[in-house]
């Protein structure tokens, strides 16, 4: 049978459409990745790059923004009152030129001249007074409100609850009595107990200034574009799913930033970002995903790096549970396990074996500070035989489904079983917001899996909200429901310290009672791998496991 | 016809109430607390957590809040998402990128599936014929997720041929996604037509309009394809509806922000209004189309009469 001629043709037609097509791709997609090689040393100070971020869960307010995508760009569009260097310290950068106290519990903060928001107007005393009220009112349901239940006044903001978790009343108040505007470069902070350590905790995202235009209609202002004070500025709304491009801000009071501005580009899977810097079409990704580590090195060479980051896995004990009411019990399960096998094993050393409570990112970590945290078979299976542990019972260990922490959970299981004689059973059939749940409600029956990323670099921050008094659930994530007087005693003298060095001595005391009674067995500390693409250079991660957006330097 | 099209149209609203409260009772079953979930390892504090309840109804009983949901959506209001943004904006801001990914698959599909098929049934035992079979094969039996990866890497990663990921080229940055998503229904289509081409080319009216001396051409293309068209059009119409909800893969892979990423990551944070919202207009889109090729029908073959 002969074909006919015009169906053959229009097909030829169609496919060298295509190709031709494909022909003009190449070529742009070239063109793209064709960036000068090499460490530029001036570099090209207009030139512009772009990175990879998550989806952010919300609108780019600085009070609502608590996790890493969303706090990529916030950090970026703004400049809080301190800044961090790269070992945690707390740096007079930003807009504060001093933040004092005589008590450590009314602080006056003092604010540099000059510094002004991508509107123009100016940023004072109010524009941090009014944005941190703004934050902490219930009303306004800001993620970050926590961040300020120890100043004077905050319970007044708070809608009153009932047992169900209704609201019965409105907030009594709508500022906090212990902020007061002085004038406009000064401010003054009145806490509800002396807090040593505030001027570090005043640098995190939630404690930005807001603009007057935002506060005046804060709806409109969420979905408009961000206004900042930071190095960049954004000249339109955050689009979803796509991302938002950001140029250097040229009125920056701060160090100005070393390139011209910075695209986020936002990526549903983060592979694909990692395949997109593999085409030279993206510039910066960090972290990269975990199938890439094992070949990012050598694929991408001095254009791959890694950073301590502050993120800290643990497992906890349901210390309410009689079975892990012994330290003994709790003890000899830490000791039965080898972290670092499991870090080279599971995580091909991507992570570091915890040896303390408290990450190496912030002052006030000791090395080997955790005695229980090195493998001692003999140690362990001596402890539980005095605790009279009945071996015959399987363990229970529970962790949350679908974000990758089945096989070092598994690996953990089967230590146990090696070197204690114990069985265990894997409890990981629930996902993130049925576990949290299970979790305050004392419902785990074995050890379980949590991890916490630190919000300002402090040992304090490692310690207080984890296992306090005050931070059992619901009010904070003391999931393993530890209680020692003892412990909260010396957080409390730390909070009281009269400086920073005093504080770090009585942290370091708490962590030693903590470890002491393991209501938690510390598992892994954070590191995280880097790349980025021939058309940038100086890329660098903080302490906060975010690019130093403003440092980035473009080639050629 | 008219009324035809009326009474279809009119059918839809029991459809989509319906699809919508399913929708909404699936969301609502879901276990786990979302709003606990917001804070992660840090819950939020109260009073926070019972005013994101309460602007959510989420306290209230199934009926009651799906009610409540239907009573903002007659005013006009889709309700927001936790973060406080319209689910109308999502709508409408990932609807476009969703409509031009399925045109773009469904350009193919026409093309290529059809130009494969009609090639295929003309030349049935051909190397041609051959060919068809085993690519169309291979294509059903690959999951799209291995299929759209392995393309991506080979022809943009390695090749530099298409743009890795996003949109931001315009109509070429479709191309390959489009392609990716049409893979399956496109074998489909090809061998539907070849089957139904083949099946139409041994009928006796074919006989007999060749026996009348009418050459080859006009024996293929007036009297067989436009018959041997019917199914292959039903297949299409229904796979407009399928295409729509079934990018999420392609999506995801292409990092392309349209209704399908929206809808999963909505899902994942358990946001009802979002979930409805979306799927509810999905199903719309669905039923519209089947109603389209329905009345397609009868100008592919004037013997179908409505009513």
């Amino acid at each position: 049978m002969r074909v006919p001629t015009r169906t053959t043709r229009a097909l030829a037609v169609a496919t060298a459409g295509i190709f031709a097509l494909s022909a003009c791709g190449g070529g742009s997609s070239d063109e793209g990745s064709g960036g000068g090689g090499g460490d530029g040393a001036a570099g090209n100070p207009d030139g512009t790059w772009s990175m990879y971020i998550g989806e952010p869960e919300n609108p780019l307010v600085p009070g609502n923004t608590s996790e890493t995508e969303g706090g990529q760009v916030v950090d970026s569009l703004w400049t809080g009152l301190v800044e961090y260097s790269d070992t945690g310290e707390v740096e007079y950068t930003g807009v504060a030129e001093s933040i004092e106290s005589d008590d450590n519990i009314t602080w006056t903060v003092t604010l540099n001249d000059g510094w002004t928001f991508h509107d123009g107007s100016a940023v004072t005393a109010s524009s941090f007074v009014d944005a941190w009220n703004y934050t902490a009112l219930s009303t306004n349901a800001q993620g970050g409100s926590y961040f300020f239940a120890n100043i004077e006044g905050y319970d007044a903001l708070q809608a009153e609850t009932d047992a169900d978790g209704n609201v019965v009343a409105e907030p009594t108040a709508t500022e906090m009595s212990g902020l007061t505007v002085v004038d406009d470069t000064t401010f003054t902070v009145k806490l509800t107990e002396p807090f040593s350590i505030f001027p570090t905790t005043v640098g995190y995202t939630a404690f930005y200034p807001l603009s007057e235009t935002f506060l005046a209609d804060p709806e409109a202002g969420a979905s408009a574009a961000p206004i900042g004070n930071g190095p960049f500025q954004a000249s339109d709304p955050f689009q979803q799913g796509v991302g938002i491009t950001t140029t250097r801000y040229d009125d920056y009071a701060g160090e100005p930033a070393k390139s011209g501005g910075v695209e986020f580009r936002v990526y549903t899977d983060i592979n694909t970002a990692y395949s997109d810097v593999q085409a030279g079409n993206l510039d910066v990704v960090a972290p990269i995903p975990p199938d890439a580590i094992a070949t990012a090195q050598d694929e991408f060479g001095d254009r791959f790096d890694e950073a301590e980051s502050s993120s800290f896995t643990y497992m906890g004990f349901p210390t309410y549970d009689e079975r892990y009411s012994d330290p003994l019990v709790r003890q000899a399960f830490s000791q039965a396990i080898d972290r670092d096998a499991i870090v080279d094993a599971i995580f091909q050393g991507t992570r570091t074996a915890a040896d303390a409570a408290v990450a190496p990112v912030v002052d006030g970590y000791r090395e080997g500070a955790c005695t229980y945290c090195e493998l001692d078979v003999e140690a362990a299976n001596a402890k539980l035989d005095e605790a009279g542990f009945d071996r015959s019972q399987p363990v229970e260990l529970w962790f949350n489904s679908g974000a990758g922490h089945d096989a070092w959970v598994q690996a953990v299981g089967n230590q146990l079983r090696e070197n204690l004689g114990v069985d265990y059973t894997l409890r990981g059939e629930f996902d993130f917001s049925q576990y949290l749940p299970l979790a305050d409600e004392k419902g785990f029956t074995g050890p379980f899996r949590l991890g916490w990323v630190m919000d300002y670099p402090s040992a304090q921050n490692y310690l207080e909200p984890l296992y306090s008094e005050a931070a059992l659930p619901p009010n904070g994530s003391n999931t393993a429901f530890y209680v020692n007087p003892d412990f909260d005693a010396a957080i409390a003298e730390g909070n009281q310290a009269a400086s920073p060095e005093e504080a770090v001595a009585s942290y370091n005391a708490a962590e030693d009672i903590l470890l002491e009674d393991m209501p938690i067995i510390p598992m892994f500390f954070g590191l995280e791998q880097f790349v980025w693409s021939e058309n940038v250079g100086d890329v660098s991660v903080s302490v906060f496991t975010r690019v130093n957006a403003a440092d980035v330097t473009v080639n050629g | 016809m008219g009324r035809y099209v009326a009474r279809r149209l009119l059918l839809t609203i029991p459809v989509l109430i319906g699809a919508s409260l399913l929708i909404f009772a699936m969301v609502y079953a879901l276990p786990g607390d979302p709003v606990r979930a917001l804070g992660g390892d840090r819950p939020l504090p109260e009073a926070v957590q019972a005013q994101i309840r309460a602007e959510f109804n989420l306290d209230d009983p199934l009926l009651i809040q799906y009610g409540k949901y239907v009573l903002g959506l007659v005013q006009g209001d889709f309700g927001t998402d936790f973060a406080g943004r319209p689910v109308l904006d999502t709508i409408s801001s990932r609807l476009p990128v969703t409509a031009t990914l399925t045109a773009v698959a469904i350009v193919f599909e026409i093309i290529i599936g059809i130009a494969a098929g009609v090639l295929a049934g003309l030349r049935r035992g051909s190397f041609f014929d051959n060919l068809v079979l085993v690519t169309t094969t291979l294509v059903v039996s690959i999951p799209v997720l291995v299929l759209g990866f392995v393309s991506q890497y080979a022809l943009a990663v390695r090749l530099g041929l298409f743009p890795v990921a996003g949109i931001t080229q315009g109509l070429y940055s479709y191309l390959l996604p489009g392609f990716i998503l049409a893979a399956t229904s496109l074998a489909y289509v090809a061998r539907l037509t070849r089957t139904s081409l083949a099946d139409s080319l041994r009928a006796d009216y074919v006989r007999t309009a060749r026996a009348k001396g009418l050459d080859r051409r006009t024996v293929v293309v007036r009297h067989t394809l436009r018959n041997s068209l019917i199914p292959v059009v039903t297949f299409i119409g229904a796979d407009i509806g399928g295409l729509l909800g079934g990018a999420i893969i392609t999506e995801s892979v292409f990092n392309i922000p349209g209704l399908g990423r929206a809808v999963f990551d909505a899902i994942s944070r358990q946001e009802g209004a979002v979930v409805v919202g979306i799927v509810t207009l999905l199903v719309f889109f669905f039923i519209f189309f089947n109603l389209v090729v329905d009345v397609l029908y009868a100008v592919l073959d004037p013997r179908i009469r409505y009513e």
